[in-house]
């Protein structure tokens, strides 16, 4: 049965028609179009999926979409700003740390909460935090680079920022 | 905004007077710089559209049905209640496309979907389009097949042992029908040798079957358009030989078919063969006249598999006093499953990349590849040589500690050299080997911790050497592996075409870097447009690490074409010699006199207005004429070889027998970084990959037949909280016949990972690991068992 449904996606509304089963990633994927969430098992296994619920890294390929409705879903889509790359996506491309890039928007997602709420993650925070998402290219070395190289970068233009302020 | 503010713009951004003083003094502008890749912004801004992505007008949704049976006669199938499903458009069997198709043209030996047999549990039978996913499902559930099951063998010397049930028909009368491939060859006197050794070792080794485990599953869209023209867009890593397959099974010119390559997410060698679902989408896509894709769930994926070869491996390797090798001599059981894939190759390469980076006066190997009624296994990143390298590389280290010498000594002892020939008749040209033990050994603190550290804690050594591409195609024929096509705009754009399969390894950053070392522009001026079988030169694919070597050579070759018409167009507007001409950082110059210089834009117009439009292709082929003259003597063959030397430094609980990695160091001869990043990006992802082996990875099944645990929960690979840290270490031994001088970095690191943690294991807790996976029950039992 199809259902139409809002939905808050990297700050829009969007009204879409799904069949009521529909995951949360099937409905961005084949509902919205979005495909940079990616499916890698269908089973909230390897993390490809993940993007942000109210600021929480979520694995779009179990949440029923209803669970969705009246949530703020933010996607890789929707983590650059209008003014250009997150730090994170520039730190990425400098540091190698997407080769296929099949996992690259759910490490992104998981990355870019803990930077949200950790300034100056440590070494097993980063670990930590990345521990839902599967790479299978990397290694993990130069990810974990481009996450401390990002953090960098946030924490240099917040104290700029500051600065200008006081 | 006027023409001429581009031409400012570009002038702008070209390089400044004094970078072009220096780039003077520069043997390379781009190559060997650490630089972004090309893809890199679309990766991690989620706009790189990957075969799953694509969404077609009316496209349908597929899916097959597979066997639950291990080994079955098919006696019939009734497709009709499927068909008769509302938004059912189409359903086929293996009688729709009855022309057996694979990998290798002597060894086609499997149908798109199985027409008298199935040969493991996920094998296909039938395949359904229909309007939408649920709707396929269901209509599988509506096929009714009946089947006669028959006996099934899941161990390799069972199947050996019942030739009166062969899994596939005799190859000959007479033959064994178990048995999918054997080599036998003999290099030097063994016999003689080995009893002339001082000291002998001889053990059994087993290396697990492991799979790819790409993150991105298999997925295939088919379009028929209304000129009979067929379409396909694959995951596939080897679109050449999909394209030929794909016209051979459906019976249509090759002309006709053209096959498209998406990015891809991961491959590993787990996509280097036409799969049944290319084949499915295609017929139902000519059958019903829609789009048809189909996308493989990851328990599919299992099934498709094509991963590591179980191999069960008995070696005997003599060596003397000094520890020297005189005779190494392996027996190995390869467990194929229930096809052939590269089978044949696979069963060389189980012996024949085993004579480097070491000297070895004698050499014997007999492999025999059998068929088991599992999914089908294949070339898994180091193809068939990884598993050999586990069993040598601890042979050496128990010579080493029965002479009481260093293991790394040995290593060197034993050192092959450059400019030389292998027992087996290979020529290694570069080879930097030492350079790698040296780096290794020192980057670990070696000598301070081998036998120095407490018990629970240790470290280990391994080498090894891999092919930079094979020196023959898969089908014979005497035209080049590799072209590129260049085309030139007046606007100082360069498009680069090529049949290079980009699967996140940077081929198409590579062919950026290349254009831009060549002619001066800067990268975001280049295109690449790949794998595309309408409109790129041939490539072979992205395996037996390949695609620097060879279409970096291609694209040297069609860049200086370009590079000279310039040079001699502008050297003419300048009246000065060619050569006087340098083309870099966006600019043409006088390498005498950098003042004298014009955007590269302008130089280019200079060559079109004398030459005509500005193209050019270029193309590689292999040297024929280096090989040993034997039968067989062509696999293992390559225009070079990379060598590589491991650390791992391990911390055992002898009370769990849980085993840690702490630490990886990875010395890699690549020959020239062309960049940096990209190559410790390999080396890294190969060493981690050989780690996820060594101690958790496991493609096991039930006595039923069932995969054990077709899934990623299940089925553990590692996470970022196992990986251990790892370090990269390039070693640069440029190599004549590669671009600029480099040689393969994606597979060849992986291979001494596993035995460097065996080895590790043994200086930590004294046992021998000759067994993978290396898990706490394993380990455990060994530590126990040895008390």
């Amino acid at each position: 049965m199809i259902e139409a449904i809002e939905l808050t996606v990297n700050g829009d509304t969007h009204e879409v028609g799904v069949p009521s089963h529909y995951t949360l990633l099937e409905t961005l994927r084949y509902g919205l179009g979005l495909t940079g969430s990616k499916q890698g098992c269908d089973k909230g296994d390897c993390g490809a999926c993940t993007v942000l619920l109210d600021g929480v890294p979520t694995l779009a390929c179990i949440l029923p979409v209803q669970e969705a409705i009246g949530r703020e879903i933010i996607t890789i889509e929707g983590l650059a700003g209008p003014t250009g790359l997150h730090p994170l996506q520039d730190a990425f491309d400098l540091t190698g740390g997407a080769q296929c890039g099949f996992c690259t928007s759910g490490i992104l997602m998981s990355a870019a909460a803990l930077l949200a709420t950790t300034d100056d993650p440590t070494g097993g925070e980063i670990r930590q935090a990345l521990s839902g998402n599967l790479c299978r290219c990397t290694g993990y070395t130069k990810i974990y680079e481009a996450v401390e190289l990002a953090a960098r970068a946030l924490r240099e233009a917040r104290s700029a920022s500051e600065q200008v302020s006081s | 905004m006027k023409l001429e503010d581009f031409r400012e713009r570009q002038i702008a951004s070209a390089a400044s007077e004094e970078e072009l003083r220096a780039a003077v003094e520069r043997e390379f502008q781009v190559i060997g710089r650490r630089l972004r890749r090309t893809d890199g912004v679309a990766k991690s801004t989620g706009r790189a559209v990957y075969t799953d992505d694509i969404s077609l007008p009316g496209m349908l949704h597929g899916k097959i049905l597979r066997s639950p049976h291990p080994h079955a006669r098919i006696l019939s199938i009734d497709v009709s209640k499927a068909l008769a499903l509302e938004g059912v458009h189409a359903v086929v069997t293996g009688s729709d496309m009855p022309e057996t198709y694979g990998i290798l043209p002597w060894a086609r030996d499997e149908y798109a979907l199985c027409i008298d047999k199935v040969r493991y549990v996920g094998d296909g039978v039938a395949a359904v389009a229909a309007l939408d996913e649920e709707t396929a499902n269901q209509a599988l559930d509506l096929i009714e097949v009946e089947y006669e099951v028959l006996p099934y063998f899941l161990d390799p010397e069972e199947a050996l042992a019942h030739p009166e049930t062969p899994i596939h028909e005799p190859k000959k009368p007479g033959h064994n029908g178990n048995i999918s491939k054997q080599v036998s060859l003999e290099f030097g006197d063994i016999d003689e040798l080995m009893s002339a050794s001082d000291v002998v070792v001889e053990s059994e080794y087993f290396f697990e079957g492991t799979t790819h485990s790409a993150i991105e599953p298999h997925c295939a869209i088919g379009y028929f358009d209304g000129s009979e023209k067929l379409t396909v867009w694959s995951t596939t890593q080897v679109p050449h030989y999909l394209h030929r397959e794909l016209a051979r099974v459906l019976d249509l010119d090759v002309a006709k078919v053209r096959v498209i390559q998406p990015p891809i997410g991961g491959a590993f060698g787990g996509k280097s063969e036409p799969f049944d679902l290319e084949l499915c989408v295609a017929k139902l896509a000519m059958i019903t006249g829609w789009p048809v894709k189909i996308l493989y769930t990851r328990e599919e994926v299992f099934y498709a598999h094509r991963g590591r070869h179980p191999m069960l491996m008995r070696y005997k390797t003599g060596a003397d006093k000094e520890g020297r090798i005189k005779a190494v001599d392996a027996v190995t059981i390869l467990d194929g499953g229930g096809y052939e894939s590269f089978g044949l190759v696979t069963t060389y390469y189980s012996g024949q990349l085993v004579t480097a980076p070491y000297s070895m006066e004698s050499y014997r190997f007999d492999s025999t590849r059998t068929y088991t009624n599992k999914p089908c296994c294949g070339p898994k990143r180091g193809h068939g040589s990884v598993q050999p390298r586990f069993a040598i590389e601890i042979q050496l280290d128990k010579i080493a500690e029965s002479l009481d010498i260093d293991p790394i000594e040995l290593r060197r002892r034993n050192f092959i050299g450059s400019g030389t020939r292998t027992v087996n008749e290979f020529l290694v040209r570069s080879n930097g080997f030492l350079d790698c033990l040296d780096a290794v050994e020192k980057a670990s603190d070696w000598k301070s911790k081998h036998g120095k550290l407490p018990y629970g804690r240790g470290v280990g050594v391994a080498g090894s050497c891999y092919i930079s591409g094979t020196n023959y195609p898969i089908y014979p024929n005497e035209m080049p592996q590799s072209a590129v096509q260049l085309q030139v705009d007046r606007s100082g754009r360069v498009a680069v075409f090529c049949g290079a399969s980009e699967i996140g390894q940077g081929s198409d950053s590579m062919l950026a870097y290349i254009v831009a070392e060549e002619l001066g522009v800067p990268l975001d001026y280049i295109r690449i447009l790949s794998a595309d079988t309408d409109l790129t030169p041939v490539d072979l694919g992205a395996y037996s690490s390949r695609v620097t070597f060879m279409c970096g050579n291609a694209c040297i070759d069609a860049a200086q074409k370009i590079k000279k018409q310039v040079k001699k167009a502008v050297a003419e507007a300048w009246d000065c010699k060619p050569r006087q001409v340098a083309l870099a950082g966006g600019w043409a110059f006088d390498a005498k006199d950098t003042g004298r210089k014009m955007p590269i834009s302008e130089a280019f117009n200079l060559a079109e207005a004398k030459f005509g439009a500005l193209g050019s292709t270029g193309s590689y082929n292999t040297p024929k004429d280096i090989h040993g003259s034997y039968r067989g003597g062509t696999i293992g063959s390559s225009p070079a070889y990379s060598f590589t030397a491991h650390v791992a430094e391990v911390e055992v609980d002898p009370e769990t027998g849980f085993v840690e990695v702490g630490k990886i160091w990875i010395a890699h001869d690549c020959g020239r970084a062309l960049n940096p990043v990209l190559v410790e990006g390999q080396m890294e992802g190969s060493a981690y990959m050989g780690f996820a082996e060594a101690v958790m990875e496991q493609h096991v099944f039930k006595e039923t037949g069932l995969h054990n645990a077709p899934s990623l929960l299940d089925y553990k690979i590692p996470t970022s909280l196992d990986t251990p840290e790892m370090e990269s270490l390039i070693v640069e031994s440029l190599d004549p016949e590669g671009p600029y001088g480099a040689k393969e970095a994606g597979e060849g690191p992986l291979h001494p990972s596993i035995p460097a943690i065996a080895n590790g294991i043994h200086d930590a807790v004294g046992v021998r690991m000759d067994r993978l996976p290396f898990s706490p029950p394993r380990v455990w039992r060994a530590i126990k068992g040895d008390k």
